[in-house]
C-alpha cells in the first residue's frame, strides 16, 4: 500500500473519530485520520474537559466563600480570571497531545487539514485532505470511511456571536474579563454549567430556557430540584420564555425576555448562547452521494452506515445523544461492525450515561419517570435524599438526590437520575447495572460500603420496593 | 485443579448435541490426542479428542444424553498429582469463540486451559432461586433474562445468547418468545395451546406418544426415541412441506443409450466403475449450469443465482438419511463424480461425513431406481429451489414413428419451490437434462 492508501479513514479527529482510529489499528487495518484543528475535538479542546477545569476552580471560590461552616475563616480573598483560563487551557493541551501521541503509538497516520468525500475508485473512497486556503494536500483512498466531523453551536438569529458581548460556549470558555451581569439562552447542560461557573465566581446570571423546565431532557423532578437550588443561589430563571429585542452597545446588551405574560428588559455586559447544536455536515463531500441529511445531521443506521457504500457516520454529526462518551462507543462499534467481528451490538441510548456539571451536579441513565410510562411500563420508583446519608452530611453536601425507575413486572431498572455532590462519579454503578440487565434483586443484594454516597443508590432501590431503611 | 472437558463445536453453527458415547471410562488415564468420547450432532458422529493429559476425574454428561449444549462440562480430567478430592475445584477451559472448530476435533480445550481466566465459584444461584439448573449445567443469562425466561416458561437451555460469550440476554428471551413454537421443536414455549383448540395440531412437538398411541385407538407399540438425526428430518421437511409451494414436473428418459455408454466406460476404466447415478449427477449439473435459473435458493429479499453447482445426493444411512454434496460437480468429470460418491457414500454410512460435507448445497437428487420405485415425488431440501426424484429404469413400451417399440425408461421428477423457480424454468431444466441423458456422449464433453 502507498502512503496514501489506507483501509480505514476517518474524518475528524475528535472523541469519536481518533477512538474508531485506534480501535482500527488495533484490529490491524492501516488508518488515517484528517483533522482540521486540534485532535481531540471539541470534548477535549473546547468542551468537556476545559469546563471541568473552570469549573472546578469556580467550586473552590464557592467554598472559599462557605468556610465558615467548616470552622474555618479567610479574608480578602481574590482570584485572576486570567489564571484560571490559564490553567485550563493548559490542561487541553496536555490532553491533546496526549491524543497524538496515542495515534502515533497506534500507527495511525494523522493529516493536517480538512477531508472531504471525492467520489470512488476501483471500488475504494476517495478523500481530498484541503489546508486553510482550501488548496489540495493530499489525496487518500480508502475501502472505509468514517465520517466524524462533529457539530458546533447552534446561531440564533439576532444574537449572532460576537467576542466582546455574545458568546457561544467557545468565547465563554476564555473570558478576559469576569462578566458582573450575565444572560444565558438554554439550560441544556453547556448552558447550566457555564451558568453555575459564573455565578460562582460572583455574576449575576439570568437563565432563560424556551421550553417549561431547566435541563429538559432530564428527569422532571431533577429539573426542579436544580430550579429550586439554582434559585436559593441566587440564579433569576425565566421558563417557557423567549428573548427578543437584543440590542448590542459598547459594554452591554439590552435584551427583553417574555414569558408566562410577562416580559421584563435587562441589561447584561455578556450573552451566552447556548440554545443546541447543529452538526457539521457543509463541505465533507456529501453532494451526490447516498448520504442523506435530516436536520443537520447525518442519517444512519444502527451500524453507523449511511447508505453510501464505504461510507459511516459517528458521534455529535449523527445525532443525539450529543455525548463524547456515546461518540467513542459508536466509533468503536461502528470498526468493529465493519472489521467483521462478531457479536457487535449497535448502541443501546437507554444505557448511555449523561452528566451534568453544574452545582448541584447532574447525573442519569435510561428512561425518566415520565417516558418509562409514556412507553407503557408498570413503574416502581425509588428516591432516597442526601439529608439521609451519613457520608453526605459529614462532607457538608446535603443537597441532593437518588431517584431510580424500575419496571414493576419484570424488576428491569430502567432508569437512574441522581443530582447532588459528585453523582457524575456515582452513575457508572447505575450504567454497569443497566448494560448487565440486573433486576432489583443483584441491586438489593449488592453490598455497598458505609460511609459512602453510593449508599444513597442502594436506598433508592430498596425505597422503590419500599425497603429503604434509613428514611 | 481439575481440567474442565467441554462439549465442542463441531461446526460453527452447533448449538448443542447427543453425547453418543463415551470411550473412556473414570479412572482412565487419557494422553492428548486420545479418542476420549463420540459426539452425534445433527447428522453425523464425531470423536473427541482429549488435548491434555491426566486421568479421566469424572464423566459429568452420560452418554447417550441428548441436547448437550456446546461449552457445557462433560467430564473433568484430573492432573497429575491430583486426585478425586481436587474434583470440586474444577477450573473451566478457554471458551470456544473460535469460530475456525470445524474440524472434528475438540478446539475447545486447547492447551491454554492452564491460562483460563480466573475460575468461578460454583455455578451462582440467582438470587431468588429462578433460573435453578441441575449440577453442572450452568446456563449464561442475564438477571433480567432468566426472570422473564421464567415468567414466559421459556427453557433457558433451548436459547441461544448473542451476549458477551455467548450470554443470554433480554432480547434473546423475547426473540424466543416471539417465534413460532414450531421453530424450535426442543423448546417448551408459552403454551401454543390457546390458538390450537380446535385445530389439529400442526407442530410435530405437539404430540405426545400417548396422544398418537390414543389416535391410533389405544394399540400397544414398540417406542423407539428420536435420535438427532431423526428430529432434523422431522423438522427440516415440516418446515419445508409448510413453507415451500411444492409443483411438480415429471419427465421420461430413455437409458438405453446411457446404459451402453456406460458399460463401455466402465470395461476402460480402471480406476473407476461409473453408476448410472453418477451420470444422472453429472446431467443434472450441467442442465443447472445451463439454466441458471433452476440452480437458486428463496431469500425473503430477493432470488439467490447461486454461482456454483453443489449437488447434494441423499444416501440412506442407518436411522435416516443424510445428504453429502458434490461440489462444484458441472466442472467436475464423471470418474471425479464417480469416485468423490464412493468415499463420500461409504464415510455417510459410517457417520463419519465432516458437517461441510453435508451442510449446504444448491440443488438436491433422490434416487429410488435401485428399489423398483417408478416414480416419486420429493420433499424439497432447504433451502435449495429443487429437487430430483430418480425413479427406476425399466423396459416399457413405447410409440416410436407410429409403431410400438421397446425402451428402457426412467421416469424423473422434479420438486420445484415455485416462489423462485417457475413452470418454464423448471421445464426448461428438465428438456436439457432429458438430452443429456439421452444423447449421453454430450454430456462428456
Amino acid at each position: 500500500m502507498s502512503d496514501t492508501q489506507f483501509d480505514l479513514i476517518v474524518v475528524g479527529g475528535g472523541p469519536g473519530g481518533y477512538v474508531a482510529a485506534i480501535r482500527g489499528a488495533q484490529l490491524g487495518m492501516k488508518v488515517a485520520v484528517v483533522e482540521s484543528t486540534h485532535l481531540g475535538g471539541i470534548c477535549l479542546n473546547w468542551g468537556c474537559i476545559p469546563t471541568k477545569a473552570l469549573l472546578k476552580t469556580s467550586e473552590i471560590n464557592h467554598l472559599l466563600h462557605n468556610l465558615d461552616q467548616f470552622g474555618f475563616a479567610a479574608k480578602d480573598i481574590s482570584f485572576d480570571i486570567a489564571k484560571l483560563v490559564k490553567r485550563s487551557r493548559g490542561v487541553a493541551n496536555q490532553l491533546s497531545s496526549g491524543v497524538k501521541h496515542l495515534l502515533k503509538k497506534n500507527k495511525v497516520t494523522v493529516f493536517d487539514g480538512r477531508g472531504k468525500l471525492d467520489g470512488t475508485a476501483g471500488g475504494n473512497r476517495k478523500v481530498k485532505v484541503s489546508d486553510k486556503d482550501g488548496k489540495g494536500i493530499a489525496d487518500l483512498t480508502a475501502k472505509n470511511v468514517i465520517l466524524a466531523t462533529g457539530a458546533r453551536a447552534r446561531v440564533l438569529p439576532g444574537l449572532e456571536p460576537d467576542p466582546k458581548l455574545v458568546w457561544t460556549y467557545r468565547e465563554a470558555m476564555v473570558p478576559e474579563e469576569m462578566p458582573k451581569k450575565l444572560l444565558v439562552i438554554g439550560s441544556g447542560a453547556i448552558g447550566v454549567e457555564f451558568a453555575s461557573f459564573y455565578r460562582n465566581l460572583g455574576a449575576e446570571v439570568t437563565i432563560v430556557e424556551m421550553v417549561d423546565r431547566i435541563l429538559p431532557v432530564e428527569d422532571a423532578e431533577i429539573s426542579a430540584f436544580v430550579h429550586k437550588s439554582f434559585e436559593k443561589q441566587g440564579f433569576k430563571i425565566w421558563t417557557s420564555s423567549t428573548v427578543k429585542d437584543v440590542k448590542r452597545s459598547a459594554g452591554s446588551v439590552t435584551a427583553t425576555i417574555e414569558g408566562k405574560g410577562k416580559s421584563e428588559t435587562i441589561t447584561v455586559d455578556k450573552v451566552i448562547v447556548a440554545a443546541g447544536i447543529v452538526g457539521n455536515v457543509e463541505d465533507i463531500g456529501l453532494e451526490g452521494t447516498k448520504v442523506k441529511v435530516d436536520r443537520t445531521h447525518v442519517v444512519i443506521d444502527e451500524h453507523g452506515f449511511t447508505g453510501e457504500p464505504g461510507v459511516y457516520a459517528i458521534g455529535d454529526l449523527a445525532g443525539p445523544p450529543w455525548l463524547a462518551h456515546k461518540a467513542s462507543h459508536e466509533g468503536v462499534m461502528v470498526v468493529e461492525h465493519i472489521a467483521g467481528l462478531k457479536g457487535v451490538h449497535p448502541l443501546d441510548v437507554n444505557n448511555i450515561p449523561g452528566c451534568t456539571y453544574c452545582m448541584p451536579q447532574v447525573a442519569s441513565v435510561g428512561l425518566t419517570e415520565a417516558k418509562a410510562k409514556e412507553q407503557g411500563y408498570d413503574v416502581k420508583v425509588g428516591r432516597f435524599p442526601y439529608i439521609g446519608n451519613g457520608k453526605a452530611i459529614a462532607m457538608g453536601e446535603t443537597e441532593g438526590m437518588i431517584k431510580t425507575v424500575f419496571d414493576g413486572k419484570t424488576g428491569a431498572l430502567l432508569g437512574a437520575h441522581m443530582v447532588g455532590a459528585d453523582v457524575t462519579e456515582l452513575i457508572q454503578g447505575y450504567a454497569i447495572g443497566k448494560t448487565l440487565e440486573t433486576t432489583e434483586a443483584e441491586l438489593m443484594a449488592t453490598v455497598f460500603p458505609h460511609p459512602t454516597l453510593s449508599e444513597m443508590m442502594h436506598e433508592s432501590v430498596l425505597d422503590a420496593y419500599k425497603r429503604a431503611i434509613h428514611f | 485443579m481439575p481440567i474442565e472437558i467441554t462439549m465442542p463445536a463441531l461446526s460453527p453453527t452447533m448449538t448443542e448435541g447427543t453425547l453418543a458415547k463415551w470411550l473412556k471410562k473414570e479412572g482412565d488415564e487419557v494422553k492428548a490426542g486420545d479418542v476420549i468420547a463420540e459426539i452425534e450432532t445433527d447428522k453425523a458422529t464425531m470423536e473427541v479428542e482429549a488435548v491434555d493429559e491426566g486421568k479421566l476425574g469424572k464423566i459429568v454428561v452420560q452418554a447417550g444424553t441428548e441436547g448437550v449444549k456446546v461449552n457445557e462440562v462433560i467430564a473433568l480430567l484430573l492432573e497429575e498429582g491430583e486426585s478425586a478430592a481436587d474434583l470440586g475445584s474444577a477450573k473451566p477451559a478457554p471458551k470456544a469463540d473460535a469460530p475456525k472448530a470445524e474440524a472434528p476435533k475438540t478446539e475447545a480445550s486447547k492447551t491454554e486451559a492452564h491460562k483460563a481466566e480466573a475460575p468461578k465459584a460454583e455455578a451462582a444461584s440467582a438470587p431468588n432461586g429462578d433460573g435453578a439448573k441441575a449440577a453442572g449445567e450452568r446456563v449464561f443469562a442475564t438477571p433480567l433474562a432468566k426472570r422473564l425466561a421464567a415468567e414466559a416458561n421459556i427453557d433457558l437451555k433451548a436459547v441461544s445468547g448473542s451476549g458477551p460469550h455467548g450470554r443470554i440476554v433480554k432480547a434473546d428471551i423475547e426473540a424466543a418468545g416471539s417465534k413460532p413454537a414450531a421453530g424450535k421443536p426442543a423448546a417448551p414455549q408459552a403454551a401454543p395451546a390457546p390458538a390450537a383448540a380446535g385445530v389439529p395440531a400442526p407442530q410435530v412437538g405437539a404430540l405426545t406418544k400417548e396422544k398418537v398411541q390414543q389416535l391410533a385407538g389405544g394399540i400397544a407399540y414398540d417406542f423407539l426415541p428420536h435420535t438427532t438425526m431423526r428430529k432434523v428430518i422431522a423438522r427440516r421437511l415440516t418446515e419445508s412441506k409448510q413453507t415451500v409451494p411444492h409443483f411438480y414436473l415429471t419427465v421420461d428418459c430413455e437409458i438405453d443409450e446411457l446404459l451402453k455408454i456406460r458399460t463401455e466406460l466402465n470395461a476402460k476404466g480402471e480406476n473407476f466403475k461409473l453408476s448410472v447415478n453418477d451420470m444422472i449427477i453429472r446431467a443434472a449439473a450441467i442442465a443447472l449450469r445451463k439454466v441458471p435459473e433452476a440452480n437458486a435458493s428463496w431469500s425473503d429479499e430477493g432470488a439467490l443465482l447461486w454461482k456454483s453447482v453443489d449437488v447434494a445426493v441423499a444416501v440412506a444411512i442407518e436411522g435416516g438419511l443424510i445428504t453429502p454434496i458434490v461440489k462444484n460437480a458441472d466442472q467436475k468429470g464423471l470418474a471425479t463424480i464417480s469416485n468423490e460418491m464412493k468415499d463420500l457414500g461409504a464415510r455417510a454410512k459410517a457417520g463419519k461425513l465432516k458437517p461441510e460435507e453435508f451442510q449446504g448445497g444448491t440443488f438436491s437428487i433422490s434416487n429410488l431406481g435401485m428399489f423398483g420405485i417408478k416414480d416419486f415425488a420429493a420433499v424439497i431440501n432447504p433451502p435449495h429451489g429443487a429437487i430430483l426424484a430418480v425413479g427406476a429404469g425399466e423396459q416399457r413400451a413405447v410409440v416410436k414413428n407410429g409403431a410400438l417399440a421397446i425402451a428402457t425408461v426412467m421416469s424423473c421428477t422434479l420438486s420445484v419451490d415455485h416462489r423462485v423457480v417457475d413452470g418454464a424454468a423448471g421445464a426448461n431444466f428438465l428438456k436439457v437434462f432429458k438430452k443429456l441423458i439421452e444423447e449421453p456422449l454430450s454430456m462428456l464433453l
